[in-house]
């Protein structure tokens, strides 16, 4: 898709051709009264998203011209999933691939799929599409068997037709006919035998790619609509900030000058050129003066700062043996500090306010719970404001997209029928984006005299891993409105999902484990989610202690993990990652590097992972390099390799610049990262030399989500690689080339 | 200060070479080749001090090349004379040092004579090294010996005939090495005379802050004057610095330990690769060096004092009226470089006013070219700051503009000369010397500084 | 008003002299591929060729343009007609976002006028000046090889000539 979608529903539902099928149009309507968080009470059987839209219509439009559309309400980050979903729909439905498009997140024309987060799109609407593509084929042939009068099992489909006994060939286009597809979904579908697949499990190139490679209009950033014109925001210079002053005058002269919105503390200018709005917002942020207060907390002291914090403790794992008794206990406390998205195009959204009807292009990740903000924002029915998701650079969880569409809507509301664009700074991404939230765990467990882990207990502190809007309250503008909107409550993410808690019960098995989740309501620094929440942090804890108790134990650490682990597919990964990666029992690595090895299921019911990586360590500088890595990832019946492949090689190269280099700094009032000068991230000459993916595909077996498999097992495996060159075990994230540094020559 | 990259006269031996009893002084003896010792067998505080000793003798950033292992060497020097690639001072028994002896060290540190005999270039500063304690030799020895092992043949020097044979480096050290030059002086402190042997001995400072004689020698009477290195200079470190502001004491420990200073900018070229080993050495060391370093300086003269407090009252006041003759280099100016130069962020990560910028006040714009060219290189996975340069955006005139107007605006100095030829020098130089220093090249030191502000 | 020669096309630019090139090429010229990611020259997203050498737009005011060429990745090649460079990155699904992606290209693009065939390291560290958060630098490195191999390809074949504007002969 060379340009991005802005189809209104209109324009869709009239179609090509002269047959339109009904889009579940009551049911559009009737999600715009409901909060999206209440479901409407649909049988639970069926599978993925469908228990939430479960007309197929929602999902597969055919066209009387046999034009094939199919809609989705996840929203296409960079992952690559649109390619996987029209494979699934073209397998299920039995047409060429490039023969249908998908449609991604819109309030106007998609489910209402909630946020497109948690590594859940392929596991969740991926299934609703197949399920749904396989039943629409179902109805087509049963369409076909009752024109010819003949029993269906004689008919067969190929290439967009039903194939009769006699040859005859029905077109899609040709069977569809009234609402034939606006019936419910059936909780069994007549799937493909897995042995028959032409389009799933093929490395199907990514349709997005060429216009991304050519400078096509690929993102939102890249939208330009008639008459549309600049809008840059002046953010207070820390949280809580008041703007005591703001002298305008000099602003209003500039040429190209349009209007400047205050609104309390939200200041915003205007201008017809993009660059006359970067210079006029220089100018305003000169002009502007700021009462502000010290809030932050103590960043070199993350340990004491959050478990210092009242929290809200619950136990959320325990299990118990007595007749497992240990002899050997070890304990150890692992923190990770705040840590950034760091978008390397800073979130962008344009708003359009037409007849009482805002429109908002946005790379939100969940159009609905942004257009409920938005519209309680505004003071407008959720039913006059329309979110269209439109790409934008890569967020890796809630970064600013959500407040950049609210900067936008509040704007376009004072500059009604004008197109405005609103693009943040690098500073403003970097010091306002809601962080990945601080962690700390500790660990205590006990070795018996077999080397068996007799008890396990894990303590996690931290805040809430989401802050996504669904009110107005979540957003930045609303909060900085004369009249603001109050911080919602943070909540915890329930499990087995779970968010600070997220996979801190552990897969092993231990006869006598407890876990406990000290939920930390009280938020020094904003804070939401951020790719794969406390898993990353928890996983590297988890596997870090795996092999500090392998080691105690005197064992190797594959065999230390199989030693305590009975879910076979987590068996096949690791072996797999370990003879990929050439892994043997008492090896040794070459002088300055090591080996290191980790482990997790994410979420413990999404797709398992095991990597396994070399490090090399400078024993003058302490400089980590990561020489090599191989992983093995099952996630469940592979719809693209490559696509798969492409996720595993990023989370490694992410999770490695999260755990060598990253940290978001501050002083008692400020953000001072606010740059890649003070947020460094990884640099090709960082890059390693080799990255290994094995995939273990397991035919007809339901998709598991993989876009955040991959980071706590890398952040495990370098850190335990570190360890094995070193001999030194550092367990305060970042592991930086001065700590690497600091603990060899102690 | 580091990387006495000139190398010495060989020209002084052509013309004493007749005139000497070459034999006796060109010839030295073998040190017998020993078995490389242990590492296990030197004791591990000895060997933490030499770790010490080693950075601040700035050691790996010459014997280490860019991508290479620590101590290595294979480091292109280049020299009026030729290229001399440093050597490889790793244990290894075959290329590197294994099999010296500790007296084969110190005889080497002392006068400059390797394990076999053979004279070493002056390029390895042993004019200074002379100064350093047996004590601190033998801890340096306890260090090198303990890094692990790499096998790393000796890489050719690029020198011509004569120059190419090393007895006339004989001769060199017959006119200029010179036995103590350093000594202790009763009348000053304890950390005034620390930082004095450190700074005339192991620090080599004077290698690059002192100008050379046509025969590649430091001019002792021009000491700390300014000198060159790497077609960067290295400005004048005494009453005669240029810098807009005076060091004094406080300024140049904070610049030495953390790599920057409010008033004076940020180390880059080769003073960032100083900066960043003073980072982890005590902290009393960098205190003594800056201590005796101030001294140097001397106090600051009336004139110097009122020129600062002009330089920071100008950078409180809006920008002058520009000549019309620096019209092309002032708009160069106010698009490309005003907006992080003016913003008023904070050092290092905010461009420092150029008002306070020495190489502006510099003798020649060579610092500047190279700066504005190259830019500062982030530091792999650390906080440093990052200045965008602009050698593919702007040309040779286009530079020279901008140079010949900063130079009037932000500096009390008369115009430079040859501005466009140094541009046109700098492209070419400076592309050697990013490829192949280790690094870092353009860095605050001090990591944990890096958080501030 | 200034002329700009953008993609082997004169343009007539209203524009102040200091506003950066990356804002006058996707603000007056409407083109897409340079991208806004930090304006401060420290991630290379609004990378283009000048002249033959790749700089970063967002740090290059337009007085600095007078009487050079521009070449932005639209100047390369076409969906349908692909530059070698091009193809390599769809070839070897060199994305994931893919918003680092075109000034990636073009700096590649500048590295392998100058050297049709460099080595990984020197790849690596001609790509320094650019970040990519999805991860895809592996894919990227391959495509940069592949790109050079294409590119000896093409040139053996003399075929797809001039499609590269503004480089140094």
């Amino acid at each position: 898709m060379n340009v991005p979608v802005i189809l209104d529903r209109r324009s869709v539902l009239a179609g090509a051709g002269a047959l339109i099928v009904s889009f579940s149009m009551s049911e559009a309507f009737a999600q715009d009264q409901t909060p999206p968080a209440a479901a409407p009470p649909h049988p639970p059987s069926l599978p993925g998203s469908l228990k939430d839209a479960p007309l197929l219509d929602s999902w597969v439009r055919i066209d009387a011209d046999g034009s094939i559309t199919v809609f989705t309400g996840k929203a296409e980050l960079g992952q690559g999933f649109k390619t996987a979903f029209q494979q699934i729909a073209a397998e299920e439905l039995d047409v060429p691939f490039a023969s249908l498009k998908v449609i991604t997140a819109d309030t106007g024309l998609t489910a209402d799929e909630g946020y497109t987060s948690g590594s859940q799109s392929t596991q969740y609407s991926g299934t609703a599409i197949q399920n749904a593509a396989a039943q629409v084929r179902e109805l087509l042939v049963a369409e076909a068997a009752r024109r010819l009068n003949l029993p269906v099992e004689n008919f067969r489909t190929e290439s967009g037709a039903v194939i009769a006994p006699d040859g005859q060939r029905f077109g899609y286009g040709d069977l569809v006919a009234d609402d034939m597809l606006h019936v419910q979904a059936q909780p069994k579908s007549k799937l493909k035998n897995p042995a028959t697949y032409k389009v799933m499990g093929q490395p199907v190139p990514r349709v997005d790619i060429p216009a991304k490679v050519t400078g096509g209009e690929a993102y939102v950033q890249d939208m330009r609509l008639p008459g549309m014109v600049h809008a840059r925001i002046v953010r207070p210079p820390s949280y809580g900030a008041e703007l005591t002053e703001c002298d305008t005058s000099a602003v209003e002269k500039l040429p190209g000058f349009v209007k400047v919105v205050r609104d309390g503390n939200f200041l915003a200018v205007v201008a017809q050129k993009e660059f006359q709005a970067i210079k006029a917002m220089k100018l305003l942020s000169a002009a502007a003066k700021w009462k502000e207060k010290p809030s932050l907390p103590k960043q070199d002291d993350l340990l004491r700062v959050l478990t210092g914090l009242k929290s809200n403790d619950s136990t959320i794992f325990q299990q118990s043996n007595p007749s497992a008794t240990g002899q050997k206990t070890i304990e150890a406390i692992y923190t990770r500090p705040y840590q950034a998205h760091g978008s390397i195009g800073p979130s962008c959204a344009i708003a359009q306010l037409v007849d009482g009807a805002m429109t908002v292009w946005t790379h939100t990740q969940g159009v609905y719970p942004d257009r409920q903000g938005i519209a309680e924002m505004l003071k407008v029915p959720p039913a006059s404001v329309r979110l269209i998701h439109v790409e934008g650079s890569g967020c890796y969880g809630h970064n600013g997209a959500d407040d950049a569409a609210a900067d936008a809507a509040l704007i376009a509301r004072a500059l009604p029928g004008m197109p405005v664009r609103v693009q943040w700074s690098r500073e403003q991404e970097h010091a306002w984006e809601p962080f990945g939230p601080a962690m700390v765990t500790k660990l205590k467990a006990s070795l018996d005299g077999n080397g068996k882990i007799a008890d396990w207990n894990f303590d996690v502190w931290t805040n809430t891993h989401s802050m996504r809007p669904g009110g107005a309250g979540s957003m930045l503008a609303a909060q900085h409105m004369a009249q603001p909107f109050a911080v919602p409550e943070p909540k915890p993410i329930p499990l087995p999902a779970g968010g600070g808690d997220r996979n801190a019960i552990p897969i092993y098995k231990f006869p006598n484990a407890q876990v406990v989740h000290h939920f930390i309501p009280a938020m020094p620094v904003r804070v939401s989610a951020m790719r794969a929440l406390g898993a990353y942090h928890n996983v590297f804890s988890i596997e870090s202690f795996m092999d500090e108790l392998a080691s105690a134990a005197a064992a190797d650490p594959v065999e230390f993990r199989l030693k305590h682990l009975e879910d076979q597919r987590g068996r096949d990964v690791i072996e797999k990652a370990a003879q990929g990666f050439g892994w043997r029992k008492g090896q040794k690595a070459p002088p300055d590097r090591g080996f290191g090895f980790a482990f997790a299921r994410y979420k413990s019911l999404a797709a398992y992972c095991a990597i396994a990586t070399e490090v090399e360590v400078n024993r003058e500088t302490g400089r980590p390099r990561l020489v090599r890595a191989v992983a093995a990832v099952d996630s469940g019946q592979v719809v693209n390799p490559d696509g798969l492949i492409n996720q595993i090689e990023g989370a490694i190269l992410q999770s490695m610049s999260w755990t060598l280099y990253e940290a978001v700094t501050f002083d008692d009032t400020r953000i001072t990262s606010i740059d890649w000068q003070t947020y460094p991230i990884l640099r090709f000459n960082s890059v390693p030399e080799n990255i290994e993916v094995h995939i273990i595909n397991r035919p007809g077996l339901p998709f598991l989500g993989s876009g955040e498999t991959g980071q706590g097992p890398a952040a495990a495996s370098i850190a335990n690689a570190i360890a094995d060159a070193t001999g030194k075990r550092l367990r305060d994230l970042p592991l930086t080339r001065k700590k690497i540094k600091d603990a060899i020559d102690a | 200060m580091p990387k006495p990259r000139t190398t010495a006269g060989i020209i002084a031996a052509l013309l004493i070479g007749g005139a000497v009893a070459v034999f006796a002084v060109v010839w030295r003896p073998a040190i017998s080749a020993t078995e490389p010792p242990a590492p296990q067998s030197f004791d591990a505080n000895l060997v933490k001090r030499g770790r010490d000793l080693a950075a601040i003798g700035n050691c790996n950033d010459c014997h280490t090349v860019r991508g290479g292992k620590a101590f290595a060497g294979g480091l292109p020097v280049p020299t009026p004379f030729g290229t001399i690639y440093s050597s490889n001072i790793t244990p290894d028994p075959e290329t590197g040092i294994g099999r010296w002896s500790e007296a084969a060290f110190l005889r080497a540190m002392r006068s400059g004579v390797d394990r076999a005999g053979r004279h070493l270039y002056p390029t390895f500063p042993y004019d200074h090294f002379i100064n350093v304690s047996d004590e601190d030799d033998r801890a340096l020895y306890a260090f090198l010996m303990t890094r692990p092992a790499v096998h790393a043949p000796a890489h050719a020097n690029d020198l011509a005939f004569p120059l190419n044979q090393r007895f006339v480096v004989a001769g060199w050290k017959l006119l200029f090495l010179r036995h103590g030059t350093y000594q202790q002086d009763a009348a000053q402190g304890a950390e005034w005379n620390r930082g004095a042997y450190l700074v005339e001995g192991l620090a080599h400072c004077g290698a690059c802050h002192t100008p050379r004689n046509a025969l590649g020698a430091e001019r002792a009477s021009a000491s700390f004057s300014g000198g060159d290195v790497d077609n960067w200079h290295a400005y004048a470190i005494n009453a005669r610095s240029p810098a807009p502001v005076p060091w004094d004491t406080d300024a140049l420990f904070r610049y030495l330990r953390q790599g920057w200073h409010p008033d004076h900018g940020v180390a880059r070229g080769p003073m960032a690769e100083v900066v960043s080993n003073l980072s982890s050495v005590p902290e009393s060391d960098v205190h003594a060096i800056a201590a005796y370093m101030a001294s140097v300086f001397g106090p600051p003269t009336q004139d110097h004092l009122r020129q600062a407090s002009d330089v920071r009252a100008q950078i409180k006041s809006p920008p002058l009226e520009l000549s019309p003759t620096h019209a092309a280099g002032a708009s160069i100016y106010s698009a490309a470089c005003a907006s992080c130069h003016e913003t008023g962020r904070p050092l290092p990560y905010g461009g420092v006013n150029l008002g306070l910028s020495t190489a502006l006040s510099a003798p020649d714009p060579r610092n500047a070219a190279n700066i504005v060219l190259s830019g500062i290189r982030p530091v792999e996975g650390e906080r440093s700051p990052i200045m965008p340069g602009f050698a593919s955006s702007m040309t040779d005139q286009q530079v020279a503009a901008l140079l010949d107007y900063l130079r009037s605006r932000f500096s009390n100095q008369p115009p430079w000369n040859g501005v466009e030829k140094a541009v046109q020098d700098a492209r070419l130089t400076q592309t050697v010397f990013v490829q192949t220093s280790a690094g870092p090249q353009n860095a605050p030191a001090d990591p944990t500084q890096r958080d501030k502000p | 008003m200034m002329t700009l020669k953008v993609n082997g096309h004169d343009h007539q630019i209203d524009a102040d002299p200091d506003t950066p090139l990356l804002y006058v090429l996707r603000d007056d010229i409407k083109l897409n591929a340079a991208k806004f990611g930090c304006g401060l020259g420290q991630c290379g997203a609004c990378t283009v060729i000048v002249d033959g050498k790749a700089v970063l737009s967002c740090v290059t005011p337009l007085l600095l343009l007078e009487g050079k060429q521009v070449t932005t990745l639209e100047g390369l090649g076409t969906i349908d007609a692909p530059a070698p460079i091009q193809r390599a990155f769809m070839e070897e699904q060199a994305a994931q976002c893919g918003y680092c992606i075109a000034g990636m290209m073009m700096r590649a693009q500048a590295l392998l006028q100058k050297n049709p065939k460099p080595t990984d390291a020197q790849i690596r560290a001609e790509l320094e000046p650019h970040l990519c958060r999805c991860g895809t630098h592996m894919r990227i490195l391959r495509a940069v090889h592949r790109a050079a191999r294409l590119m000896d390809t093409a040139e053996l074949s003399s075929t797809t000539q001039a499609i590269v504007h503004g480089s140094a002969p």
